[in-house]
């Protein structure tokens, strides 16, 4: 299970989805999954094989990197990428057992009557799985929470990184006087520029996916009231 | 196009061009001959030489990057000082969005499908053959379409440009120095600071850039041939009218 797997699985949704879900979908890949794997992964790389202390003392060095960064990075933003496609899947799933439910009647209605339409049932169960389902009913009501959980995920993730690292911002030097450092003792980070950079750039593309959910959760209101 | 990633330990980041290359390269049906070869020159000889020379220069930027001195944080500080962001990262940003527009044409043609598909519909012909036909058939680029493909091109040129000027900035020169003096705290005074492989890294650089400025060329010619085209189009149809046939007689005479 990979990111390459994960787009298969989403893209199959897609059919599914609004013009805005798509170009979401879009702007998740190429901005966000792409960038964390081609770019952003390079850069965290060394992120405590280069995090050096102002001293000998043996164990300083893990315990001071552990009490400046509890969750890398890297990782919060596989999460939050792991967690923002979850509930399109919901989508697929319910799409999944229409189809199901509707196969089944189809089943029904060929057996019981006996009488074969101009296509075959192998064709009508292929138009079936082809179909591109019209966003009304329970399906408007799924898509809608799942893009109300997509929202809240982002803006939850965004919010955790804010607070476990104070700010996008990464310092060049920290202090450290946890036990066993000796006294109180500079530490450096490695590359803190660019990870600022990178770490707003993410920040960026999550806030214009918020964006995007925020519009797309208008369009699905209007459309529902204007029908 | 063969892709064919050299065998190296972590395969991720290479699927994930290749998989950018499936996303960007299902554009180039509805892209003009010249659109085809800068798409061509993009994955030949930026993408992949970045992935497969490029990176492997630049993969021991901080470890090779020494300082004369024995301070703890000298090192770190002095390379985060003098590379803000490494040249890898800004190409890679800069493919990323220079690919982009692109997208902007395949969602417009799928849009056109999509009310092609409908009008399709409305007229009753709902024939599986005629709406697959739909999906095969290559868009000509006219009407709006034209005007997203110009469009497209413009933002293209202008992320290679603003790339191009902040290489220029962070890095004044395209050249890659071989010693830096750095006295940033905590090095205890002015130290010299060695960068690792700089004629290697300019040599890249300069190659980079001279595909970018290529692209750009491309580019600008791209839009100049759509706007003749346009033009010319423009021109046969309305030979009828005496305007029209005033400028062709005048252009047959150039």
């Amino acid at each position: 299970m990979s990111w390459p797997a994960l787009y298969a699985q989403l893209v199959g949704a897609n059919r599914h989805s609004t013009s805005l879900g798509k170009i979401w979908l879009s702007v998740l890949f190429i901005f966000r999954v792409m960038v964390l794997m081609v770019a952003a992964e390079t850069v965290w790389g060394d992120e405590q094989s280069d995090f050096v202390c102002n001293t000998l003392q043996p164990g300083c060095e893990n315990v001071c990197y552990d009490q400046f960064f509890p969750v890398s990075h890297i990782r919060l933003w596989c999460l939050q990428l792991v967690f923002v496609a979850a509930p399109t899947l919901l989508v697929s799933m319910y799409v999944a057992y229409r189809n199901h439910g509707d196969k089944k009647k189809l089943l029904q209605i060929s057996s019981r009557t006996g009488f074969l339409s101009s296509k075959s049932p192998e064709e009508e169960l292929e138009a079936l799985k082809r179909r591109r389902l019209p966003i009304t009913g329970p399906l408007w009501w799924t898509y809608f929470i799942s893009v109300v959980a997509k929202l809240l995920i982002e803006v939850g993730f965004m919010y955790a990184l804010y607070v476990v690292y104070d700010g996008f911002q990464m310092p060049r030097l920290v202090q450290c006087d946890q036990w066993p450092c000796p006294n109180l003792v500079d530490c450096f980070i490695s590359r803190p520029t660019e990870k600022t950079i990178f770490t707003v750039f993410m920040a960026t593309a999550s806030s214009i996916c918020m964006v995007l959910n925020g519009a797309e959760l208008a369009y699905l209101v209007t459309k529902a009231i204007t029908r | 196009m063969p892709l064919t990633p050299p065998a190296e330990p972590d395969p991720e980041p290479k699927m994930n061009w290749a998989s950018f290359y499936a996303v960007i390269s299902g554009v180039n049906r509805h892209s003009t001959g010249i659109g085809r070869i800068w798409l061509s020159v993009l994955f030949i000889f930026r993408i992949l030489v970045l992935v497969v020379a490029a990176e492997s220069v630049w993969g021991d930027e901080k470890s090779g990057f020494t300082c004369n001195t024995q301070q703890p944080g000298c090192n770190s500080v002095c390379y985060d000082h003098f590379f803000p962001i490494s040249h890898i990262r800004l190409w890679a940003l800069q493919l990323i969005l220079v690919s982009t527009p692109a997208l902007l044409v395949a969602m417009h043609v799928a849009h056109r499908r999509h009310v092609d598909k409908r009008i399709y519909k409305l007229s009753g012909r709902t024939n599986p053959k005629d709406l697959e036909q739909i999906k095969s058939q290559k868009m000509k680029i006219t009407g709006a379409l034209w005007w997203t493909y110009v469009i497209s091109l413009f933002f293209r040129v202008i992320f290679e440009v603003t790339f191009m000027y902040l290489f220029y900035m962070i890095y004044p020169g395209y050249k890659m120095i071989r010693l830096v003096k750095c006295d940033s705290y905590p090095c205890p005074n002015t130290v010299d600071c060695f960068v690792s492989r700089p004629t290697e890294k300019t040599v890249f650089t300069v190659f980079m850039l001279a595909v970018s400025g290529v692209c750009i060329l491309l580019n600008i010619a791209e839009v100049v041939f759509l706007v003749g085209k346009a033009c010319s189009k423009h021109l046969h149809d309305a030979g009828d009218t005496s305007m029209g046939a005033w400028i062709q007689q005048k252009l047959r005479l150039l």
